[in-house]
């Protein structure tokens, strides 16, 4: 009876590791970190499967697609990852499902109120990284200004975020002056964070785009999921988020 | 007999695959691509700034807790008071302590809105966003490896030998350096080493406390997250971690070389 123990602890093993499989189907999905509240709620609201989110930066999210992770869906904050995955045949035609607007975002009661401010020496500044979506909108609005407005305001970025949730969080932790992120991440914030819009002609077009994961085993259900992102209970939530219709 | 030699198969299958484990992934940071491709990642700046960055913050870290937890490790180690237990476990507390809530900790007492960020403020130290709080995040993780060791260390030195060096009068700070510190050399060595190893890796802390800048707080293991997410980047995250693996291995090697094989067992059973 002994010698069967470890067998006994195998079984259990096994057992924990295939758990929450019962009945219904399961549906990962790889998102934006700005999606993180839409898209919670659509999860919560889709039927026929257990919806499961992974939030984070798009282009960490593309590496790990890129190095075999398998999500159904991939939701970006940008065109430019899923096409780039597109291409690689990673995953299915991207569709753009959402607009949304850079501005930049201040701790509730600052004086700061316009993009110039943003060059005084001394205020600190958020950028995210260069890979995430969030972070190449903000250079191409920067690249937008006056070359000395633009290495005024290089010269006051403080730290150079991995994904635009982490730019949120230290600007409502008092950490930074000012930050480049979506206008949907200041509403969802509105209690600690204010907008400061950027002017017409230095606003990036931003359009997110979602895809099916080329490897996924739950392909049907993924292209409901991502219909609903046009039309649907997942258009509904990424509205009442303050994302736009896609371009 | 048949049973013991079961046992000793099934120990020896189970030690393969310990083994394996821990050591492909190893192997797999230097095979995955060619060490030409490797070499070439680190000529980027941005790879030499984070390992530039990386060096020059353990280093300071390390000096920090080894200046600063020497004699304290001796003290806690030599004297009996209530509530020692309380106090060598709060030290113990941030080696558990996971790396995101250590960063959530010290933005909550040095941070500008922590419980003493104003004060830190006043004295005109800026941490958040500096290499400063690069350093700090870095004291805070890996002070506990060095501690520990060293604790065990001292409370392993033969009491008799200081008893002998103060009535030959020597004072305490003399036997301290001239008999605690040299028999405790082993242990104190594998401490750093332990503390060095961990400072390399920090990433959590540093993120959420420091932030990520090139040359200013995106140390080595930050930079490896930013080569991972950029298209094509993988290669130059493999390279610095090469270059991290490579640090770490030297660090082990020379403390089990400098303090015999036995450097990195004291301290290991308290």
């Amino acid at each position: 009876m002994r010698r069967l123990a470890p067998l006994g602890a195998l079984a259990v093993l096994s057992a924990l590791a295939g758990c929450g499989g019962g009945g219904e189907p399961q549906l990962t999905v790889f998102a934006a970190s700005s999606l993180r509240e839409p898209l919670g709620d659509y999860a919560e609201t889709f039927a026929g499967a257990e919806v499961r989110s992974s939030f984070a930066g798009s282009d960490t999210l593309a590496a790990q697609i890129r190095q075999g992770a398998g999500p159904d869906v991939f939701a970006a904050a940008d065109n430019a990852d899923p096409a780039e995955l597109h291409r690689e045949s990673l995953v299915g035609k991207p569709v753009p499902f959402a607009a949304n607007q850079l501005v930049i975002a201040v701790p509730k009661g600052s004086e700061i109120d316009s993009i110039e401010d943003l060059t005084e020496p001394g205020t600190s500044v958020l950028i995210g990284d260069p890979s995430v979506p969030v972070g190449s909108y903000t250079r191409e609005a920067l690249s937008r200004l006056p070359a000395s407005e633009r290495r005024a305001i290089l010269a006051n970025v403080r730290s150079e975020e991995p994904e635009v949730s982490a730019v949120v969080a230290k600007l409502a932790g008092g950490a930074a002056d000012a930050g480049f992120v979506y206008v949907t991440d200041v509403e969802a914030a509105a209690g600690e964070l204010r907008t400061v819009p950027l002017p017409a002609s230095l606003r990036p077009e931003i359009a997110y785009a979602a895809a099916v994961v080329s490897g996924s085993g739950e392909r049907q259900l993924a292209q409901r999921y991502l219909d609903g992102l046009l039309e649907g209970e997942g258009e509904t939530a990424l509205r009442r988020a303050g994302f736009l219709p896609p371009p | 007999m048949r049973r013991r030699s079961i046992f000793g198969l099934v120990a020896l299958i189970a030690t393969l695959v310990v083994l394996a484990f821990l050591v492909i992934p190893i192997v797999a940071i230097f095979t995955n691509s060619s060490p030409v491709r490797l070499i070439e990642a680190l000529g980027e700046q941005s790879s030499r700034d984070a390992l530039w960055l990386s060096l020059r913050a353990t280093l300071i870290a390390v000096a920090v807790i080894v200046v600063l937890g020497t004699p304290a490790a001796y003290l806690l180690a030599m004297r009996e008071f209530r509530g020692r237990a309380l106090v060598l476990t709060a030290i113990e507390l941030p080696l558990v302590v996971p790396p995101a809530v250590a960063g959530i900790a010290l933005l909550a007492s040095f941070g500008p809105q922590g419980i003493l960020g104003a004060a830190v403020a006043d004295l005109g130290i800026e941490l958040v966003f500096q290499t400063a709080g690069v350093i700090v995040a870095l004291v805070f993780v890996a002070s506990p490896f060095f501690l520990r060791q060293a604790i065990a260390a001292f409370a392993a030195v033969d009491t008799r030998q200081l008893e002998a060096a103060r009535t030959l009068g020597a004072g305490p700070f003399r036997s301290f350096l001239t008999v605690a510190v040299p028999s405790a050399r082993s242990g104190l060595g594998s401490g750093l080493a332990l503390a060095w190893g961990r400072a390399l890796g920090e990433f959590g802390a540093t993120l959420m406390f420091a932030g990520s800048l090139q040359a200013v707080t995106q140390t080595a293991p930050l930079a490896i997250f930013a080569e991972f997410n950029s298209p094509g980047g993988f290669v130059g995250a493999l390279a610095l971690s090469a270059v991290l693996i490579a640090i770490s291995a030297a660090l082990l090697i020379s403390v089990k070389l400098v303090g015999g094989e036995r450097a990195l067992d004291a301290g290991a059973q308290p």
